[in-house]
This record gives C-alpha cells, sequence and structure tokens, in this order.
C-alpha cells in the first residue's frame, strides 16, 4: 500500500512535466490546427541550454532557467517564421505545417547533437539543493516540490492569460476563427508569433524540469516525450489548456500503476498507446475537446 | 567488370537499403495517393518482417509463402485497423496510426517468439539483390497501371476532396481502405524481403523514426507521380555516401542536410523533386500540394 502510495505521488511529478510539455503543444494546435512535431526538440534544447548555462556559464539555476526558456521562446519564433508563417496561405497548411516541423525538428536537433555531443549529460550535482521529506514510507523531495510548483504556477499563469490578458484573448479570437478575428483589427501574424512563443518557452521549461527530475539529458530524450505528449493531447481533447493539465496528470499516474500493477516497466507504453488508439476511434474530441474539434 | 564487381563489394548493402527503401516509400504512397496521411507503414513492414522470419526460421517454411503469408497478415490487420481509423482525417488519422505503430513495437518487445528487444537473430540470408529489384519494377509497374484505372481515379479524387468525391457516388470508405491495405500488403511484403537481407531484426528498425522517414521520402521526391517516392527514397537513403563523397562525416552535419533537404523542399517545391522535371518538360503545373484533404 505504502509503494502504491509513492507511486501515485511519483506519476503527480512526472504528470506535471508532461502536462506543461502538453500545454505548449496543444495551444498551437489550438489556435493553427498545426501539428508542431518540433516541439519536442525545443523541449530538448530548452533542457541543454539550461545545462549549458549552468555548466560552462556558472550562472545558478535560478537565473539559467528563465534564460533557457527566454531562449525557447525565441527558437518557437524562429520556428514560425522559417517553418510555418510562409505556408499559411496554403491550401493545406495542415499538412504541409507538419512536414516542415519535421524538417525544423531534425534541424534543431542536428543542432543539438552538433552542439552538445550524443552522450548523456547531467546537471552538476550542487545545482538544485535536495532536501527529502520522510512521511512514513513515503518520501518526497524538494526538487519533486519544487518542478510541481513550477509547472502549476506557468500552468496556471497561462490560463489566466489566455482568460483576462488582452492579448490571451486575442490568441482565443485567432483560434476561433482568424478571418473573423483580422475583421476585428487583431494583428493575427503577430498573434500567431507570440503564441510560438509561448509555446515553445513552455516546452523548453518543461525540458529544463525534465532533465533536473531525471538526472539525464541527451539530445534525443525528446523521441519519447514527443509521443507521449501526443497521447496526453489527444486525450485530453486537442487544443484544450485544462485537457492538457488533466491529461497529464492522468498520463504520469497511468505510467506509474501499470508499472505496480504488471511489476515490470515492459508495458508501460503499451496501455498509453493503447488508451490513445481507442479514444481516437471512439471519442476523437478527447475528453474536454470542443465539439468542432470532432473531425470523425 | 572487375570494376563493376568492386563497386558491388563497397556499395552492395547500400544498393539493397536503395531498393528496399523505395519500396517501402511506394507501400505509403499507395496510401497517400487516397489522400490518407499514415504513419503506420513502418509497423505494417514490422509485422510482415517477424512473421516471414519467424515462418521460415522456426517453422522451416520455404522463402516465397513465407513472404506471402507476411504480407497477407500485414494486409489483415490493415484492415482491422483500418476500418475503424479511417474515420478520422488529417493529423487524427496519422496520430491514431502513430499509436498503432508504437502498439506493436511494444508488443513484439514483449513477445517471447520475436526475441524481444535484443531482435529475431538468425534469419536466414535468402534475399537477393535482383529478388528486391524484380519486386520494385513488379511494383512500379502495377502501381503505375493502378492510378490510370478507376481505383486510381476513386483515389485521386478522394484526395482532392472527400465530399465531392462521395457525392459522385463513389463508396469513399471501400477506397479508403483498399488504399490502405494495399498499403500494407506491400510494406508486409517488403518487411519479409527486409528481413530475409539481414541476419537480424529489431523492433527499433520499424519505429516511429522509419515512419517518419518514409513520409519524407514521399515528400521529397513528390506524390504526383509513382516514381517521385522512388526518387526521394533514392537521393535521402544515398546522402550520407554523397556527403562522404564531398568530404562531410560528421554526423550532426548530415543529419541537418537533411532537414533542410525536406524543408527547402517543402517552402518551395510543394510537389516534390519531380516536379523539377516537370516543369521543364512544360507541363502544366497544379500548385495544390497532394495528399491535402483536411479542412478547417
Amino acid at each position: 500500500m505504502e509503494i502504491l502510495a509513492q507511486q501515485l505521488v511519483n506519476g503527480l511529478f512526472i504528470g506535471s512535466v508532461y502536462g506543461l510539455f502538453a500545454v505548449g503543444y496543444t495551444l498551437v494546435f489550438g489556435v493553427l490546427d498545426i501539428l508542431n512535431l518540433a516541439h519536442a526538440a525545443v523541449f530538448t534544447l530548452g533542457g541543454l541550454v539550461a545545462l549549458w548555462l549552468v555548466d560552462t556559464g556558472g550562472l545558478s539555476i535560478w537565473l539559467a532557467f528563465p534564460t533557457a526558456v527566454l531562449f525557447c521562446g525565441l527558437l518557437g519564433l524562429l520556428l514560425d517564421q522559417v517553418a510555418f508563417a510562409p505556408l499559411r496561405q496554403r491550401a493545406d497548411s495542415n499538412f504541409s505545417g507538419l512536414i516542415s516541423s519535421i524538417a525544423m525538428a531534425i534541424i534543431f536537433e542536428s543542432a543539438a547533437l552538433g552542439l552538445f555531443g550524443a552522450r548523456t549529460v547531467r546537471f552538476p550535482a550542487h545545482t538544485v539543493s535536495v532536501h527529502i521529506w520522510r512521511w512514513q514510507d513515503l518520501s518526497i523531495t524538494s526538487l519533486q516540490v519544487e518542478i510541481v510548483a513550477i509547472s502549476l504556477l506557468l500552468m496556471f499563469l497561462l490560463t489566466q492569460f489566455l482568460n483576462k490578458a488582452r492579448v490571451g484573448k486575442a490568441i482565443r479570437a485567432v483560434a476561433e476563427n482568424d478571418r473573423t478575428a483580422r475583421l476585428l483589427g487583431i494583428h493575427v501574424d503577430g498573434i500567431i508569433a507570440f503564441t510560438f512563443f509561448i509555446s515553445s518557452a513552455l516546452g523548453g521549461a518543461a525540458g529544463i524540469l525534465f532533465g533536473l527530475y531525471f538526472d539525464s539529458l541527451s539530445p534525443d530524450m525528446g523521441h519519447s516525450i514527443e509521443l507521449k505528449g501526443l497521447a496526453v493531447i489527444v486525450l485530453g481533447g486537442m487544443g484544450s489548456i485544462p485537457g492538457a493539465i488533466l491529461g497529464g496528470l492522468a498520463f504520469g499516474l497511468s505510467e506509474v500503476l501499470t508499472v505496480a500493477i504488471t511489476g515490470t516497466s515492459n508495458l508501460r507504453d503499451a496501455v498509453a498507446f493503447t488508451v490513445l488508439f481507442t479514444v481516437l476511434v471512439l471519442r476523437p474530441s478527447g475528453i474536454l475537446g470542443k465539439k468542432k474539434m470532432r473531425e470523425a | 567488370m572487375e570494376a563493376l564487381q568492386q563497386f558491388l563489394a563497397v556499395y552492395g548493402s547500400l544498393i539493397n537499403f536503395l531498393g528496399i527503401n523505395s519500396l517501402l516509400a511506394l507501400s505509403l504512397y499507395l496510401t497517400l495517393a487516397a489522400g490518407q496521411l499514415s504513419l503506420g507503414s513502418a509497423a505494417f513492414a514490422g509485422i510482415g518482417g517477424y512473421t516471414a522470419g519467424v515462418l521460415t526460421m522456426k517453422l522451416g517454411v520455404p522463402y516465397l509463402p513465407a513472404l506471402a503469408a507476411g504480407a497477407v497478415l500485414a494486409g489483415l490487420v490493415g484492415l482491422i485497423i483500418g476500418l475503424p481509423v479511417l474515420r478520422l482525417k488529417g493529423v487524427f488519422l496519422a496520430i491514431a496510426t502513430l499509436a498503432f505503430g508504437e502498439v506493436v513495437r511494444i508488443a513484439v518487445l514483449n513477445i517471447d517468439i520475436t526475441g524481444g528487444a535484443e531482435g529475431l537473430v538468425g534469419i536466414p540470408n535468402i534475399t537477393t539483390t535482383w529478388g528486391i529489384y524484380l519486386s520494385l519494377a513488379i511494383a512500379g509497374y502495377a502501381i503505375a497501371k493502378l492510378r490510370r484505372s478507376r481505383i486510381g481515379w476513386c483515389f485521386e479524387s478522394i484526395r482532392e476532396d472527400e465530399t465531392a468525391a462521395s457525392a459522385m457516388g463513389i463508396n469513399t470508405t471501400y477506397y479508403k481502405t483498399l488504399s490502405f491495405v494495399l498499403g500494407a500488403v506491400l510494406a508486409g511484403f517488403t518487411g519479409g524481403l527486409y528481413a530475409h537481407l539481414n541476419y537480424i531484426i529489431t523492433p527499433r528498425e520499424f519505429g516511429f523514426t522509419v515512419a517518419v522517414d518514409l513520409l519524407i521520402y514521399n515528400i521529397v521526391g513528390g506524390i504526383r507521380v509513382w516514381y517521385g517516392p522512388v526518387l526521394g527514397a533514392v537521393l535521402l537513403t544515398s546522402l550520407p555516401e554523397i556527403l562522404r563523397a564531398i568530404g562531410i562525416t560528421a554526423g550532426p552535419i548530415r543529419m541537418a542536410v537533411n532537414g533542410l533537404i525536406l524543408l527547402l523542399v517543402i517552402l518551395f517545391l510543394p510537389n516534390g523533386l519531380v516536379s523539377i522535371f516537370q516543369r521543364r518538360g512544360g507541363r502544366k503545373q497544379n500548385t495544390r500540394m497532394d495528399a491535402a484533404p483536411e479542412e478547417a
């Protein structure tokens, strides 16, 4: 029973990172109807750049974190300008956008390989001071708490921003209908660029937290979370922010529970992808997806 | 003659891979021709490869019946998966086929008869270069013929506009499933060829990365004519050798060139590299991208 409780807590921690990653993923999909497959590459670069700032630059993690996040946001702007903006007028922008995002993912990943090498690296031991709290058989580290706190804070800020701020409302307007938004005087291209900035910044933040949590970073670490992120946003409903958060947590929990129940880690991903497949076939709009997203 | 033998000794395995990748690219092309974006081809190749490999290795079944069995099984799975999944459109279909591919990969990892993560080892080495290219010639001829048949026109009309096609009385479900199953059969057959080319096959060789590669071959080559995917597969598979010939050996640069080619093609040649030749021939260009069934 204690092991189960511990597993649930761990699932919650990793789930919050999945959620943070997926929120950025789903934000772009909600606005543009485009699947940005370069999101995982930005996630990887975020982690590696933060590590470089700490390791070579000698910055404290509390300074390196926002710097790397800002850098990832700028990568998002680059992504939009190079890969998506030129295709926007094309009739098939969802399809060609998917392809050009794959191209950018390859280019980003090769940059990560070229700049940081292929080996697995980790943050220096003193990067964050870790306390361990124990309560009966349950142990929680301060790092875990910080990760959850940062993820939840960022997700909360994003939700508030989209609901309350003027620019946030403009993003939602563009997501609803970009032509109408343009008629209302909204600078649509600027809003889309800004959406990419936020999305990539969040993806980068998730990369840093992921690297800190698992204590390992490598140029191909985006591969596994790319597919999980997809599963999360489909489960939560494409384009839905609360859906992505809940989906992330559910996914983290399902992973640890599968391991706890079957006793091996072999089937961990199989359950997730079976769920993804079933959701797509039975309820393509996901748990919290809007009706208009239904494509079946 | 001696020079030819030396050439074959050095590039023999590359030549085999060119043929295999061309066949796999064509298998995806069959599905794309009807406008269905699938990321499941690699998994079908895996099903065919493992089936054929297990049959010849463990049950002593002759080579050609084993290949046929692999192709048939892949086709059957394609039919079972295709019926529910092809109701989805665009990226949703891509994600569903992707999830299917991952489930297949994980299943192979966890079944005893397939050898798990170490792969199926000791498959008899039967496939010859002639066999591969004979298959490629037959597949190319059949696909070129198919394209100008009633089935081919139905595929094309579904790709251009599914609603209009169905209004014209075309049974879209039937033809979409047919394109999916035909693709699965060819992929399964090629998987069998591939399994008997190497001593060993592993689940990794049929994963997400390969599925994306097959899509890239199609896009770079162009999906307006059947030899487009072959051109893309040949060019990108031999790219590492070409780069080595001009003195570039670093892995990251090779990868970056790959990504750059894809990006430039999608931005400037939406109909793929084959459109260069067609433009020179003065043929009328259709600027609209193929395989663009999405609606907003």
